[in-house]
């Protein structure tokens, strides 16, 4: 175990750390509550705030209650653990991979995720397997093709880069050879998608709560270790180790997501930076990554289904414009030296 | 102008030799870019059907396929090879490549817009590209940066256009997945293939890409004198802010020319210039001259290794381009010290 610097100004900064953690946690549920409440109470058959809590509790119109708790709260559920698992994968692998831009989405992993899902769906066409298995072991198999090459750093982004350009022409490779419709619902399935989800819930929550504190404790771990530098190390912290478990725990925490919704790309990348800026903490946080996560996706999705209306944009859609133009943003503004 | 190069030890007369070397190996390349297919023709066949036009099955294959494939895919290779340079020159970045750097993701973007927007026919979408891949080069440009510190060594172009490029493909996933006509064409047209393209669509690009390739003659010395740095370019007279322009208005018009008639195709602005670089170092000029040809043989190559290994049918040549160039470029990711260009 790593021991916490019991005084001095060491101990005044983790504290101060802590609590800027804590509040800026808050301000992310309460952010996702409000998206939440928004969300159950808008759509397609409007339900005006005051019938809401009756509905919830047991009355209101049976119709009222199959909309809330057949189709809106599996969804908006689903967003949450989802987002939350891709936060907090996020977090870990930018925190293991000592790199800011350290994330599921840049090594590879949505990529080579939509490659296993494509597979299932396009050429065994098996009834058996689903698309989530296959992008689970598709997605893990690059992202450990990467880091094996890559090793950690700016060498593992780059080496994610080119696997991620090549598999996207296996990708297209794969849709040309399938009918138009076949590859068209393979297509949604690869950009990430909400729509009609909500039947794993269960079983995705509880892959959450079982990853979720230990991601909190290692990279906890992993925080003391960069600020304690080389003392750590010499001190015997079993430095890499640790490392490995975090990316092991990043990749399970991204094989949840993509299992709930496909390889949504961003979310990952976005909500520890996110948290950085509101807490102003260097390495990024688990839990606050997580619920800004949560929220992130949770409100993408309302957008993707108001954005044209009539039609159901999958979330990866917005998900991927929205995020690659904060990248993009967050990248200019870095090089030119500005804080952010 | 010359500048003194340590290659500039090399003789010219063994690179010109080596010219001539390549030159013959793109003749080899066309020849079994001709003679390979779903139906094998013998080149004493080929060689018959091209001086004396006959009206057999061999005759149709000769002249209506495999002569207009085999132009397309030598007009294009040597585009992207020669934007490859300029752009590696330009951003002084090893790892640039048009692919990486967003530009296809422009085109792309611009494309599927423009079939939602009803624009038909092969000089639009040929407008579309040229505007999509502008608007993104000049996007990543911006995000990245050419100048300052740091801009060379860590990737930091391949990293914006990444950037650029997802929020482009988002915009592609939205549209294509809206729209079942958009996506069918956008699915073929994204594995970039050199199959069923008319010769009609190399001529509607020809103008952008000799316009490209002018530009590229023009800029190859001012682009040199800058290896040497932006001080010691102002101080031999040349505007590092023009120069750059020109390129990357240069490197615009061949990728998205390029792009335009064949699709996206990847990872062959990245290794063509590294190969010529092996060959005759770092002095621009050769490099360009055996860019220029290393290109249409590499493409023309893939393309005829697409064709031979999945007889009767074949691969798209983008795909055989990524499996090649994707361990290429992550070889040079893994080697300690890349060779600047």
């Amino acid at each position: 175990m790593i021991t916490v610097p019991t005084s001095g100004p060491g101990r005044r900064a983790l504290r101060r750390q802590t609590r800027r953690a804590a509040l800026a946690c808050l301000v992310a549920l309460a952010l996702s509550a409000g998206v939440a409440v928004a969300a159950l109470a808008s759509g397609r058959y409007a339900t005006p705030l005051p019938e809401l809590w009756p509905a919830l509790t047991g009355g209101g119109s049976p119709g009222l209650r199959f909309v809330l708790f057949e189709l809106r709260l599996p969804r908006i559920g689903t967003a949450l653990v989802v987002g939350a698992a891709l936060g907090a994968a996020g977090a870990l692998f930018q925190s293991a991979s000592r790199n800011p831009l350290g994330s599921p989405d840049i090594v590879g992993f949505t990529v080579g995720a939509a490659t296993g899902a494509l597979v299932v769906l396009l050429v065994l066409r098996d009834d058996r397997l689903t698309p989530a298995v296959g992008a689970v072991l598709g997605g893990a198999a690059v992202a450990g093709a990467a880091l094996l090459l890559g090793g950690t750093g700016q060498r593992l982004i780059l080496v994610g880069i080119g696997l991620s350009a090549l598999l996207t022409s296996v990708n297209a490779y794969l849709l040309t050879r399938a009918e138009v419709t076949d590859a068209q619902n393979a297509a949604v399935w690869l950009v990430g998608s909400l729509n009609g989800s909500g039947h794993h819930l269960p079983l995705l929550l509880g892959a959450l709560a079982v990853l979720l504190p230990p991601a909190v404790l290692v990279a906890r771990g992993l925080r003391l270790v960069e600020n304690g530098g080389d003392k750590a190390l010499s001190l015997g912290v079993p430095v890499r180790r640790q490392r490995l478990t975090a990316t092991a725990l990043a990749v399970a925490l991204t094989a949840v997501g993509v299992a709930g919704a496909g390889p949504v790309g961003f979310v990952a990348l976005a909500a520890p930076h996110l948290a950085r800026r509101l807490t102003r903490v260097a390495a990024p946080l688990v839990t606050t990554s997580a619920a800004l996560g949560a929220a992130l996706l949770l409100a993408a999705d309302q957008l993707a289904q108001r954005l044209v209306p009539g039609q159901q944009l999958p979330v990866g859609a917005v998900t991927g414009v929205l995020g690659g133009g904060y990248l993009a943003l967050v990248l200019a503004w870095t090089w030119r030296g500005r804080s952010w | 102008m010359s500048v003194a190069t340590p290659t500039g030890l090399r003789r010219p007369r063994l690179l010109a030799a080596g010219l001539l070397a390549c030159a013959l190996a793109l003749l080899a390349s066309i020849v079994a870019s001709l003679v390979v297919g779903a139906l094998p023709l013998t080149p004493g066949t080929v060689l018959r059907e091209l001086v004396a036009q006959g009206d057999s099955e061999a005759s149709l294959v000769v002249w209506e396929v495999r002569l207009p494939r085999t132009a397309i895919a030598i007009c294009v290779g040597a585009a992207l090879a020669l934007a490859g340079v300029l752009m590696q020159a330009l951003t002084r970045n090893p790892l640039a490549d048009p692919g990486l750097l967003g530009v296809n993701a422009g085109a792309a973007a611009a494309v599927v817009v423009g079939i939602l927007a009803g624009v038909t026919g092969q000089r639009g979408h040929l407008m579309l590209a040229l505007l999509g891949a502008g608007v993104a080069a000049g996007l990543v440009t911006v995000v990245g940066g050419t100048r300052g510190p740091g801009t060379a060594e860590d990737g930091r172009l391949v990293l914006a256009g990444a950037a650029v490029g997802a929020c482009l493909t988002g915009v592609v996933a939205g549209v294509t997945l809206l729209n079942q006509t958009a996506f069918d064409r956008y699915r073929f047209w994204a594995v970039g293939s050199l199959a069923d393209q008319p010769l009609s669509a190399l001529l509607t690009a020809a103008p952008a890409l000799l316009a490209g390739l002018a530009v590229t003659v023009a800029v190859i010395r001012p682009l040199d004198v800058l290896r040497f740095g932006d001080d010691s370019g102002a101080a031999l007279g040349v505007s590092p802010g023009h120069t750059r322009a020109l390129a990357l208005a240069a490197t615009t018009l061949l990728c998205g020319g390029a792009t335009a008639v064949a699709g996206p195709i990847g990872f062959l602005g990245l290794a063509v210039p590294h190969a010529a670089r092996a060959i005759c170092g770092p002095r621009l000029g050769w490099v360009v001259a055996y860019s220029s040809l290393l290109g249409p043989i590499l493409l023309v190559t893939a393309d005829v290794l697409g064709r031979l290994l999945a007889r009767p049918g074949e691969i798209e040549v983008a795909i055989v381009m990524g499996a090649i160039g994707a361990p290429v470029f992550i070889a040079l990711v893994r080697a300690r010290r890349i060779p600047r260009p």
